[in-house]
């Protein structure tokens, strides 16, 4: 990274018709009607430690700045509380949102490298799809050793406490008929979306796994 | 009085206390739970995350396979998995496409959901189905004098508030107050406890739950009651890590669960209250000084 970074943003950064790809996904579509009033920033606990808050992430999406969204810690740092959501005066679906960012991120690899949530939200899948369940301090340590082992080694304390109280099982959790969700899974993946749908608001491409 | 239990991962994990104390506790007001067969994980915050379709189609298989147990209602404790599954009986409904994948998903293994399984939390129904009289007749050691702080956390009244308040919920107010405690007035009750980000960005995350912790010692409170198992997590497991950055802001929190299996008489080790990392003052102590 060069020492200094222009921070004007120009008309040529833009990815034109990324915002109006966000919104055309159900549950964002208000955030066309964004009056840029502050409420969500104001209300998150977390944004004293954003890069961008959540109301200049709005304004990013909606002007199609799609590089700087998608890099940005805030669709990270959101920890759906949905604090935002139910005080926004124009309904606009924020937490929702920072979900859609979020997988847009994941699945064009272009989140920050040293974050770990991420790396927990694609294990974590990665757990559920496989075994159904989710063993909490499996998947924890397994998002440690994938991003820093040493920060792992400093939790030996928590996860010696939590197995003295019962609270660290050894053994992981599953389902009986993982075959049955496996079915599930490949069906979502194989089905034509598109040919599905008679939906009114012609919103089948937005709702194709991306 | 019979409903279909939905435990969820956490509450076989790390919130064992929660499963622990509920079980005690409704078995001691007489409504039977039976556990959902072959339950699968809600998907939580973190596949919404990675593909929100499938997140969807995950939640609706306990939602169909509830729907065909037949006992119309689905309880679910830990607060993510009543989101979860409330939200994608939302999207069902909302969206046309998204019913169509999860029917066809549904349709491959053989079950069906019609959208007719209320998801409901604990916490509502005791009080709205049992009601509070009701527990008021089953407590033998009324919790006087115990000042509690009521903490909601966000997923049970946010985004969709079914059964309370968003901004200022009381159900749990009324019920921890019908076992006889003093509520203290906190004003953070339904702010976000970190969630995730306790294990994932230390900084941030640790920041939410030492903020609640500092504000219930501040009200005066010696105890904070919780419905939700990462909320219970994240104030009682990282006293170490917060008092590194901020300083000792040791103060217990418990499920609303276990004070309400304390008050009927449940001995704390079936409430599993020995897994707290932050004990509780031992209650007869506490009620004799009271008398003193």
């Amino acid at each position: 990274m060069s020492e200094f970074q222009r921070t004007i943003k120009y008309e040529a950064d833009r990815v034109k018709g990324f915002g109006r790809e966000v919104m055309a996904v159900p549950g964002c579509e208000q955030l066309e009607s964004c009056i840029q009033c502050g409420t969500c920033s104001g209300v998150c606990p977390l944004t004293i430690y954003m890069d961008f808050s959540p109301r200049q992430v709005m304004a990013l999406t909606r002007a199609d700045f799609k590089n700087e969204v998608l890099r940005s810690h805030t669709i990270w740092l959101c920890a759906s509380c949905y604090a935002c959501t139910v005080e926004c005066p124009r309904e606009i679906r924020i937490t929702d949102i920072m979900y859609e960012l979020k997988q847009r991120a994941i699945h064009e690899g272009i989140y920050p490298k040293q974050f770990a949530i991420p790396v927990l939200a694609k294990e974590f899948y990665r757990m559920a799809a496989k075994h159904g369940r989710v063993t909490e301090n499996v998947l924890a340590t397994l998002m440690f050793l994938k991003t820093n082992w040493r920060a792992a080694i400093g939790k030996w304390k928590l996860g010696l406490g939590l197995f003295l109280r019962g609270r660290f099982p050894l053994r992981i959790e599953s389902i009986k008929r993982k075959d049955e969700l496996a079915r599930m899974m490949e069906m979502v993946d194989n089905v034509d979306i598109d040919k599905l749908t008679d939906g009114p608001k012609g919103r089948s491409k937005a709702l194709q796994p991306h | 009085m019979k409903y279909t239990y939905f435990p969820g991962c956490s509450l076989k994990g790390t919130g064992r206390a929660y499963e622990e104390s509920l079980l005690a506790v409704f078995q001691a007001m007489g409504i039977e739970l039976e556990e959902l067969e072959d339950w699968n994980c809600c998907g939580a915050t973190a596949y919404m995350a990675v593909d929100e379709v499938k997140a969807c189609v995950m939640a609706s298989r306990n939602l169909a396979i509830a729907e065909k147990a037949g006992h119309k209602e689905l309880l679910a404790p830990c607060s993510a998995c009543y989101l979860v599954l409330n939200k994608t009986k939302h999207y069902i409904k909302e969206s046309p496409s998204v019913e169509r994948v999860v029917n066809r998903a549904l349709e491959s293994a053989h079950l069906a959901y019609s959208g007719n399984v209320p998801v409901r939390h604990p916490l509502d129904v005791l009080v709205h189905d049992i009601g509070l009289a009701e527990i008021k007749k089953r407590v033998k050691h009324p919790l006087k004098g115990l000042k509690v702080a009521p903490y909601y956390g966000c997923q049970i009244v946010r985004p969709y508030a079914t059964f309370d308040d968003q901004y200022n919920p009381v159900t749990m107010d009324r019920l921890l107050e019908a076992l006889g405690c003093t509520l203290v007035n906190y004003p953070v009750k339904t702010r976000c406890c970190g969630g995730s980000l306790t294990g994932t960005l230390p900084e941030p995350g640790l920041f939410c739950a030492y903020v609640l912790l500092k504000e219930a010692i501040v009200c005066g409170a010696e105890v904070i009651a919780t419905v939700c198992p990462l909320c219970q997590f994240n104030l009682d497991g990282y006293h170490d890590s917060i008092e590194k950055k901020w300083g000792s802001y040791r103060i217990p929190t418990v499920f609303f669960t276990q004070l309400m299996g304390l008050a009927f008489g449940i001995p704390a080790n079936a409430l599993g209250l020995q897994r707290g990392f932050v004990p509780m003052k031992p209650l007869p102590a506490l009620a004799q000084g009271v008398a003193a």
